[in-house]
């Protein structure tokens, strides 16, 4: 018994070691990329020498702020859209059995599943034909599509843990089925809806294929400015614009992660 | 009858927007792409319509897109094979060897660099793996005197940004299978006497194959489709199935091509799920 504790301990210690590992291996290149931005030189030369003249650099970059903008707004209307037809659909699933639902659910899978890739060359091919163009009309379109199924999924979960109770006393007690959902249905979802609507931004936010494939030229968004920056032969600036949009999306998951467990403990 | 109706109209109204939406964004293009990939050109001009398989039989005579193909699977599989080897300890480190707030700190630290823009992560792995970079100077540290290390342009560096990207991914999903094994059921195998080899073969990897299969789709089914991360990270070794269909579309202008191979890649996708799936779930049945 003694041996077995003592292999079980000698166990533990390997085992903590080698989560640290992989933990460094996850963030070695983040924290380098974000100390570089932080480095004097041009060219990535050590030793370091702290510096923020990139991060001045970019407040004059007109292409990437411009980016910068567009992301952000693409990414807050694609939050509003998704969040509101996401969760209408999440409580038909929900409260109603009908025909065709399973089909419907099962409908949400290719969008998660099939490789970028092809879904932006088949958007690509669809609205340049169709005369809808490129630009950010076109990545909107894009951006909800790949939003819905993951705002579905997560307000839908909210949904399982309550049964229609609520809304059954409110009808008897008289009130309208809108009534009922806006009074009663909604506070219900928020938590789930709120988690939703942040994921749904971190989908847009962190696009890259999708909107590659659909950006026109002069009219893009920050990652595929940064693409086009790194093919072109890149410059600490792009640390640091890349860097700002580390800390924008985790920031955004942490409160995700935050609301979400809020929303499971009710 | 009129609740009936009017159920029917709720119903319609909850769920039309939401799929109206994924019709024109994700059928629709995905059928105006089938149709092209079967025409001699693309949209462009006045269009008229020719039909044609030769897109498809390009596939089969040109030696370079299979092999380009294999060289997909070889790189899905490879990155597969190395989040495995790496995920699954680390996930039944967290899971059964970590207790408390330390267990969910530390899940969240795996879980966080996969928000953050993959581009860029990808784009990092550039700076550290360049020459002179962080992993020559690190390495140097401890073994002076070796040559210099420069993995710009290769498959390894392919091959561990990939992984670097998808880890979480493999944590996550085993985390979850391994969390719901009962603990009381290890005990149990172990004071009869299991072995630990035993416990691992018999109870502890047999439960968590729903989390393994997850990972490995949800891993190796993006992966054969990459393209910006081989290009950015392999250079001229860089050419895979996913940049050839990527540049049909912004660099060549051949469409109908680039559809063919994206509904070739998706074939395949379809035939490994289908072939993986029920062998998944004997074992699960058996197990």
């Amino acid at each position: 018994m003694n041996t077995h504790r003592l292999l079980c301990r000698i166990g533990d210690g390997f085992g903590k070691v080698f989560l640290f590992l992989v933990l460094f291996f996850l963030y070695v290149p983040i924290v380098v990329l974000a100390l570089m931005s932080f480095n004097e030189s041009m060219h990535y030369q050590l030793p370091f020498e702290f510096s923020t003249r990139w991060y001045v650099d970019l407040a004059s970059n007109e292409r990437l702020l411009t980016a910068s903008f567009n992301s952000v707004m693409l990414a807050l209307v694609n939050t509003v859209i998704a969040t509101i037809l996401g969760t209408m659909a999440a409580f038909a699933f929900a409260r109603y059995r009908f025909r065709g639902r399973t089909i419907l659910q099962l409908l949400l899978f290719p969008p998660i599943t099939i490789p970028w890739l092809i879904i932006g060359v088949s958007m690509l091919v669809l609205f340049f034909w169709t005369g809808v163009g490129r630009g950010l009309h076109a990545m909107l379109l894009g951006h909800v599509a790949l939003s819905l199924p993951y705002v579905i999924i997560v307000v839908g979960a909210r949904l399982a843990s309550f049964g229609p109770e609520l809304e059954e006393a409110a009808a008897s007690l008289g009130a309208t089925p809108l009534q009922s959902f806006l009074r009663v249905s909604v506070p219900v979802m928020l938590p789930g809806m709120v988690a939703a609507s942040l994921f749904a931004f971190a989908v847009s936010f962190d696009q890259f294929v999708i909107s590659y494939f659909l950006a026109a030229p002069g009219i893009s968004v920050l990652p595929v400015e940064i693409f086009s920056a790194i093919r072109k032969g890149f410059t600490p600036e792009v640390n640091a614009i890349s860097t700002i949009m580390i800390v924008v999306s985790m920031s955004v998951f942490l409160i995700f992660a935050r609301i979400s467990k809020f929303g499971g403990e009710r | 009858m009129r609740v009936e109706t009017r159920r029917r109209w709720a119903i319609t109204g909850l769920t039309g927007p939401a799929y109206l939406w994924l019709t024109v964004t994700i059928f629709l293009p995905l059928s105006a792409m089938l149709y092209f990939s079967f025409q001699k050109k693309g949209p462009f001009g006045k269009h008229t319509s020719e039909f044609t398989l030769k897109h498809y039989e390009a596939f089969f005579t040109k030696d370079y897109l299979q092999a380009l193909t294999w060289r997909s699977l070889e790189m899905g599989f490879h990155t597969t094979a190395l989040c495995l080897i790496i995920g699954f300890p680390a996930a039944y480190i967290l899971a059964k060897r970590i207790k408390g707030r330390w267990r969910e700190a530390l899940f969240l630290l795996v879980v966080l660099p996969f928000w953050s823009n993959a581009l860029v992560r990808i784009f990092s792995w550039t700076i550290v793996l360049r020459p002179d970079g962080f992993l020559d100077r690190a390495v140097h540290l401890v073994l002076p005197g070796i040559p210099p290390i420069d993995l710009t342009d290769s498959y390894a560096a392919i091959i561990i940004g990939l992984t670097h990207s998808y880890l979480p991914y493999m944590i996550l999903t085993c985390y979850l299978s391994l969390q719901a094994i009962d603990d009381s059921l290890i005990e149990a195998a172990r004071s009869m006497g299991a072995r630990a080899h035993t416990i691992l073969w018999r109870i502890i990897l047999p439960l968590s194959i729903p989390g393994l299969a997850a990972g490995t789709v949800l891993i190796f089914v993006p992966v054969i489709g990459s393209f910006f991360e081989p290009k950015l990270l392999g250079g001229t070794q860089g050419a895979m199935i996913g940049t050839v269909i990527e540049e049909q579309f912004t660099v060549v202008s051949n469409w109908p091509l680039g559809g063919a191979l994206s509904f070739i890649l998706l074939a395949i996708i379809l035939l490994i799920l289908g072939v993986s799936s029920p062998f998944l779930k004997q074992h699960m049945r058996t197990s």
